[in-house]
This record gives structure tokens, sequence and C-alpha cells, in this order.
């Protein structure tokens, strides 16, 4: 479908370009949701949709009063502190513990290795919401309901499963001669695995570290029954607004977190680039 | 972490070159051992190690994890609450005759006095009370009611009789004496049984020295029952209490409500009194354990579990089937065109992936409501008058328009790798021996996307049937999935168990599709991002 040929009928000429439209239209229907948060958040006034000021680009009708309200109302400023307590240290529980274990299972003899990677993995295929009933039962048991620590072990857990996923799938292009190499020049474990490996796989290290870190602070449904007041979150506060009364400063916050996403987006991307061509200069 | 990285000679790899072959004996490495014996040492210790970098994450998900959904599976079941507040009625119940048709006799209620008694003292009879009302309603305020009531029962007339018979009935410190001894207890079982619930019940819920307090009239009730059974045991005082006045605690039981003659109610208690139910789930799909003890369906007007599973089953199909119809042709634009400019029309893909997922449904809440975004526009194209603005929010279309927008990346990425693997020469193939564009797509082509409708489709279904955010915020009351209902039982309702149960079909249903998406897909090939 890449080009039409030029001795294409009529046809296929009106087919083409309409598939073209169609096409167009769902990319259109997938962005355009997203994007249009960004110019409503610089209303003047607090309405959800464009005033006649804003659509005659009337500079009137345009105030950053709800990014005012973003950055210094407490009502958003806590939440937003709440969320960069937690999401660090979880990601960082989940990073030392994934990365350490996915190393573990790319050795070459593991016992129940299917075993274990399903239980690994089960924080991502189980629904948040039974994770969240679970977690909310246990963790009430054992006294972190409502803690800091039971949020963070929390999305710790939940993160886990994408640093598993991306460091294995980095690994699986790591050449063991290296480490043995190390051994053979006399470095001891610890020091071929920060000298050697650690380097070698650190792109899969820091994809799997932003996924748990978007993970901890984009996730609502196990923070809204692990947490008490104390640990509102970003994405709860928004959450709360939605549900009861919506105010304008919301879509503030979310042109924020529309950002932070491009940014992460544009990493990832730099860091795939990297590891790809990393993996094409290592040998085997 | 063991040194054998650092000490090369017991290296299976490095024992070979070093390893020395003796006449006519086994093999042997270079520190003098058989070879075999080295290598399977060698492989013991790679075992190990392997399993100790792993065991530091498996522990942690067990208890954060896989303990949490373990406790929520055993809440499903689990029914201690009525034989642990009502202990001693459980066991007259169970001897009771009476029942189902008529209420049980006196032993029954005596039990109940002293039960009711003590947990009123715990305050534990409200939450007997709200469990057994999710049975039956009514029951929560019964409990609560005879609960405020059961102190001042009229039964201090036995306290009033036995004293004047015998003042050294009413010191603690001779009760103490008699109810250590074996005998005396052997042969007043109700009395020693109810002295020894009300000792730990002064000190641990009131705090007091029951040597210093005055005895209960439930203690007197018991052993005015145990003595009026005949017995007299030595070293006891001996009180004739044939010429007792007595009351009925069943009458007085009537009196404070006459709903506990109920025999209904009766059943209901005796249905429940099992450490461990199957209530929750029947409830579940809308059954409930009948006075006969079978299951049988719940009046018509408190069916909804059945009809929330229906819903979110169907709304999920919806929800996949528009994720196939909107993702087939992205993934396949994307699978034709160079790489170069597939790779910049993927941000358009992995953007909304990225964007979280709260900022994707305030994006839907604003552009949906009436006076919102698409509403405005529609009107302003004359498309609908002002008067009659589409309601796109608080519906089953606003959960399926707004969940279909966020699940589509999920079914186009799964689509786009099946398709990346088809090879463009099928399709010119095809063409050349005379298939005309469309036959070359269906016959050749779309059968071999199949598996990537598969997966995609299988992973965009189980996502949604657990979703709760979207369906909550966009959903109104026609729109929720069942994960909505779990999360009203935790935290609004407070009814666990079922929360529990529901929770537990639901994930059921998700690990068996997972289970075939393993088989189709294989879990190991979840990609991230593309």
């Amino acid at each position: 479908m890449a080009g039409l040929p030029p001795y294409a009928s009529t046809g296929q000429k009106v087919w083409h370009y309409s598939y073209l439209v169609i096409c167009a239209a769902i990319f259109f229907f997938l962005i355009a949701p997203i994007l249009i948060i960004i110019p409503l958040s610089f209303n003047a006034e607090n309405f959800f949709t464009f005033t006649p000021e804003m659509l005659a680009l009337d500079p009137e009708g345009y105030s950053t009063k709800h990014y005012r309200d973003f950055f210094t109302n407490p009502d958003w400023q806590v939440p937003l502190w709440n969320s960069l307590k937690i999401a660090p240290v979880a990601t960082f529980l989940s990073v030392a513990l994934g990365t350490l274990a996915a190393i573990g299972l790319s050795q070459p003899h593991v016992p129940f290795r299917r075993a274990i990677m399903a239980i690994l993995i089960s924080p991502m295929i189980v629904p948040l919401i039974i994770s969240a009933a679970g977690m909310y039962f246990f963790y009430s048991r054992i006294g972190l309901q409502g803690t800091y620590w039971g949020v963070v072990l929390a999305h710790a857990a939940l993160g886990i499963p994408f640093v598993i996923i991306t460091v294995t799938a980095t690994l699986v292009g790591f050449d063991r001669s290296l480490t043995r190499a190390a051994a053979n020049l006399g470095a001891g474990p610890v020091r071929t695995f920060f000298k050697v490996q650690m380097p070698l796989i650190l792109p899969g290290v820091v994809s799997g570290g932003l996924f748990a870190f978007i993970t901890s602070f984009d996730e609502v449904v196990v923070v809204l029954f692990v947490g008490s007041a104390g640990q509102k979150t970003l994405p709860w506060q928004m959450f709360t607004g939605l549900r009861e009364q919506i105010s304008p400063t919301i879509l503030a916050a979310a042109t924020v977190l529309i950002s932070i996403s491009v940014v992460l987006l544009v990493t990832l991307e730099v860091l795939r680039r990297r590891s790809e061509r990393l993996r094409g200069m290592s040998p085997g | 972490m063991t040194d054998s990285a650092t000490t090369p000679p017991r290296q299976p790899m490095a024992a070979l070159p070093g390893g020395e072959v003796t006449e006519g004996g086994p093999m042997l490495a270079a520190d003098g051992r058989p070879l075999k014996h080295s290598l399977k040492r060698a492989l013991r210790r790679e075992k190990l190690r392997a399993f100790l970098l792993v065991s530091p994450l498996l522990i942690f998900i067990l208890v954060a994890f896989v303990a949490p959904i373990a406790d929520m599976l055993f809440r499903s079941v689990e029914n201690q609450i009525v034989s642990e507040t009502l202990p001693r009625t459980v066991v007259a119940l169970r001897e009771d005759q009476n029942l189902p048709e008529a209420a049980p006799g006196e032993p029954v209620y005596e039990a109940l006095y002293t039960d009711l008694f003590i947990a009123a003292e715990y305050k534990s009879h409200t939450r007997l009370g709200s469990r057994l009302n999710y049975e039956m309603t009514g029951l929560s305020s019964l409990f609560r009611g005879t609960g405020r009531d059961v102190g001042r029962f009229d039964t201090d007339i036995y306290t009033d009789q036995f004293v004047e018979a015998e003042p050294a009935l009413e010191d603690p410190v001779a009760w103490s004496n008699w109810m250590a001894d074996d005998e005396i207890r052997a042969a007043l079982p109700a009395t020693a049984d109810a002295w020894d619930a009300w000792v730990k019940l002064t000190v641990e819920a009131n705090e007091d020295d029951p040597l210093e307090e005055d005895v209960e009239d439930f203690v007197y009730t018991a052993l005015y029952r145990d003595l009026s059974n005949g017995a007299a045991p030595a070293g006891f005082p001996d009180v004739d209490v044939s010429g007792f006045e007595s009351v009925s605690i069943k009458a007085l039981f009537e009196e404070s409500d006459e709903d506990w003659v109920d025999p209904e109610i009766w059943q209901v208690i005796k249905t429940y009194s099992p450490a461990y139910t199957d209530g929750y789930f029947l409830n579940s799909v809308d059954m409930m354990n009948g006075p006969d003890g079978d299951a049988q369906w719940r009046p018509a007007d408190e069916q909804i579990y059945l009809k929330l599973f229906w819903r979110t089953m169907w709304m999920s199909l919806a929800i996949t089937f528009s994720c196939i119809l909107l993702g087939y042709p992205i993934a396949y634009l994307l699978s034709t065109l160079p790489l170069r400019s597939a790779n910049v029309l993927m941000i358009l893909v992995l953007l909304p992936f990225w964007t979280s997922l709260l900022v994707r449904t305030s994006a839907w809440k604003v552009l949906l409501q009436q006076q919102g975004v698409i509403n405005d526009t529609l009107v302003w194209l004359g498309i609908v008058s002002d008067a009659n603005r589409l309601a796109l929010i608080n519906n089953a279309t606003g959960t399926v328009i707004a969940m279909t927008h966020i699940l589509l990346p999920f079914m186009i990425l799964p689509l786009y790798s099946v398709m990346k693997t088809i090879p463009p020469s099928y399709m010119r193939a095809a063409k050349s021996m005379g298939a005309n564009d469309w036959t070359a797509f269906w016959r050749v082509w779309f059968p071999l996307s199949v598996p990537g409708i598969g997966a995609g489709s299988i992973l965009a279904f189980i996502l949604s049937i657990g979703y709760y955010i979207t369906p909550e915020i966009v959903g109104g009351t026609e729109g929720v999935f069942i994960s909505n209902r779990i999360a009203y039982h935790i935290s609004s309702s407070l009814n666990w168990g079922l929360a529990a149960a529901l929770g537990t079909i639901l994930l059921a249903l998700v690990l068996t599709l997972y289970w075939v998406y393993d088989r189709i897909v294989g879990i190991d090939n979840v990609k991230l991002g593309g």
C-alpha cells in the first residue's frame, strides 16, 4: 500500500485514497483527544469547551491561571509531592530486585523457570481491581494499609513485571563469554557485574525503570485502596476531581503529565536505538 | 554469590583442558576428582546461584502480591464470624429439633443470652448483625436493638434469689475458689463456662479485676439451669432452686423483638454458622442458600450480578470489536509503509499508549459532555439541534468510546508485529497469478494476520473486563463493569466477602483467558511499546 502503481485503475485510486482518509481519521481519533487538552488548559474561563474568544484567537481568551492554580494550590501540590515521594522509591525497589532476578533467570540452568516467571509476571496479568482488593485485605491484616510503605511495596510489586520483561529481553543478546573473560582476567563477581555486565544491559534496566516509574506515577486503583489521605497521589486527586466536581485545573495537570510522557517516550526511543547499536557491535 | 566465577579450574569449561585420563580409571579433573562429579557439582552450584539471585524478588512478590491474592481467595469462603461471636448458640442450634418449622427451644435462647451478653460487651454483635444482614435484611437492626436490651433482661431475679438464699454466692472470691475445683466444674458445666467467659470479659473488655466486681446475671442464670437439672456438687452451697421464681429467656427475647421467635431468622443463623460458606459465591451469581439448605435463585428484584457479568462481557466484546475495526487498517498501513515513515506514524500510536490513563479519561470526560467540544461541534455543523444534544457520557456509549481509545494501542501493537512478518512477496505472487486486490488480501494476507487479531483481541478483552477507572468516570450507572461493583463492596457496603467472591470469579476468568493467550502467543513474547 506504500504507493499507487502508475497503471492503477480509477477504482483502485478511489479505494486507495479513501483508505488513506480512513486511516487519517483513526489517527485523529487516537491523538486528538490528547492534543485538544493542551489548548483547553489555557482557557481564561472556567469552561471545558472553546469560548468564542479562544476560537477568534483573541489573547484575552487565553490565560495561564489554571497553571498558577496547579502550581500554588496545596490541593494539587501535596498530591504531586506525594507522587514524587512514592514513585522513585517504588521504582528503585523494582529495578534493584528485578534486575537481580532477571540476571538469575537468564542463567542456563534455573530450576522451575516457567513457574517462577509466571509468578513474577502475575502482577501485570491480574486486573488492578483484584490486586487492589487483595492488597487492601492483606495489608490491613499486617498493618501496612494506609501507610507510605504499604503504597511503595504495592507499587514496586506492580512495576516488577516490566523490569523483568525489559531486562530479560536485553540479556537475550548478552554475550556470556564477556563475563567469563572478566573473571579470567581476575575480576570478582561484583566487579564483573558493575564493570562489564551493567553498562551493556543498562538501556534495558533504564527502560524497565521508566516503565516501573510510570506505572507507579500513573497508578490510581491500588493507591485508592492501599493508601490513606496522607498518601493521596496526583492521579488520585485527578480521579476525585473527575468523579466529584471537575475543576479546569485538571486540564493543566493533564498537560503537565502529557509533557512528562513525551519526555519519557523520547528517552525510551533513544535508549532503544542505543541498545540496538550496542548489540549490533557486540560479537555473537 | 559463590566465587566459582573467580576460580576457573573448577569451571566445567576449564576442567576439560586440565583433565587427564588415567589408565582404566574415570576421567579426572585438574584437582584430582572424577570429572563427572566435578561437572555435577559445578552444575549444582550454578543452579543454586541462579536461584539465589531470583529468590529476593520471589520472596518479595510472594509477600507483597501473592499473599494478598491468596487472602482474597480465603475471604471469599471464610465465615468464622458467626461461630466466633455466638459459639454456644451455634452448638445449641445443632442439637435443636424444632427448626425449620418452629422457633428453637429454650436451650438455644439460653445459649444466645450468654453469647449476646458477651458480644454486646465486646461490641462485636453489630459486626455480626451487618454480616447476617447481607443474607436477610433486618438482622442488623435486630442484633443492634437486642444487644442494647440484653444487659437489662429480667434475669436479675435469679441473682437476687440466689444471694438471698446463700449470701456467699455474691462474693466473687468465693466463686473463684469454687470454680477452681474440677469436681464442681464438672457438675456445673454451664456455670463454669459462663464464669470463665465472665472473667475473660471483665479482664479484657472492661479491664477490671474480677475479684472485685459483681458477678453478672448470666452466670446466675446458668447456675439456675445447672442446679435445676439436679446437680448438687460437694463443696458448693446447697441451694434448693425448686421454689425459685423462674423466667423464660425465650419470652425475654420475644419481648425485646418478636422477630426472635421467627423460625426464618434462626434458619439464616443456622445456615451461616459453619466456618466456611459458599454463600458469597452463590450471592455472586444471584443465588442464595434456601431455608432447606439448597441453593436457590434470589428474588428477581435482587438479581443484579449475572446481569452485571453479562454486561461486562458484552461491553468488553464491543470494545474489542471496535479495536479490531480501528486497529486493523492502522496496523496494515504501518506494516506496508517503508520503515522510516512507519516509525514516525508509530509515534502517534505510542503517545496515547504512554499518556497517563487519567489524562485520557479526563479528555473524554471533557469532550463527551453535553456542553463539551464534540456536542458543540455537532451543533455548530448543524448535525444535531441545540435542544437534542447527544448523551455521550454516563452511559454505555461513553464507556465503549473511551475504552476503545485507551485499548486501541494494545490491539495495534500485536497486529503490527504479526503483519511485519508477512513477506510482501506473497501479495505480489497472488496478484501475478491473477488475483485482484481484494482476493489477494482476503485469501492471502488476512489468513496470515489472524494470529495477530487473536493475540490483540485476547489482550484487549482481558484488559477491558478488569477495568475500573474509566467506566467509573464515564460510565454512569449503565456503563459500569463488575470491577466497579467490587470496589463498591470494599469501600461502601463493606461486604468484603462478596467483593472477594466476585473478585475470585473475575480472576478465574482472566487467568483462563491468559492461559489461552499463552497457548496462542506465549507470555514470553509480550512486547512493550512495540
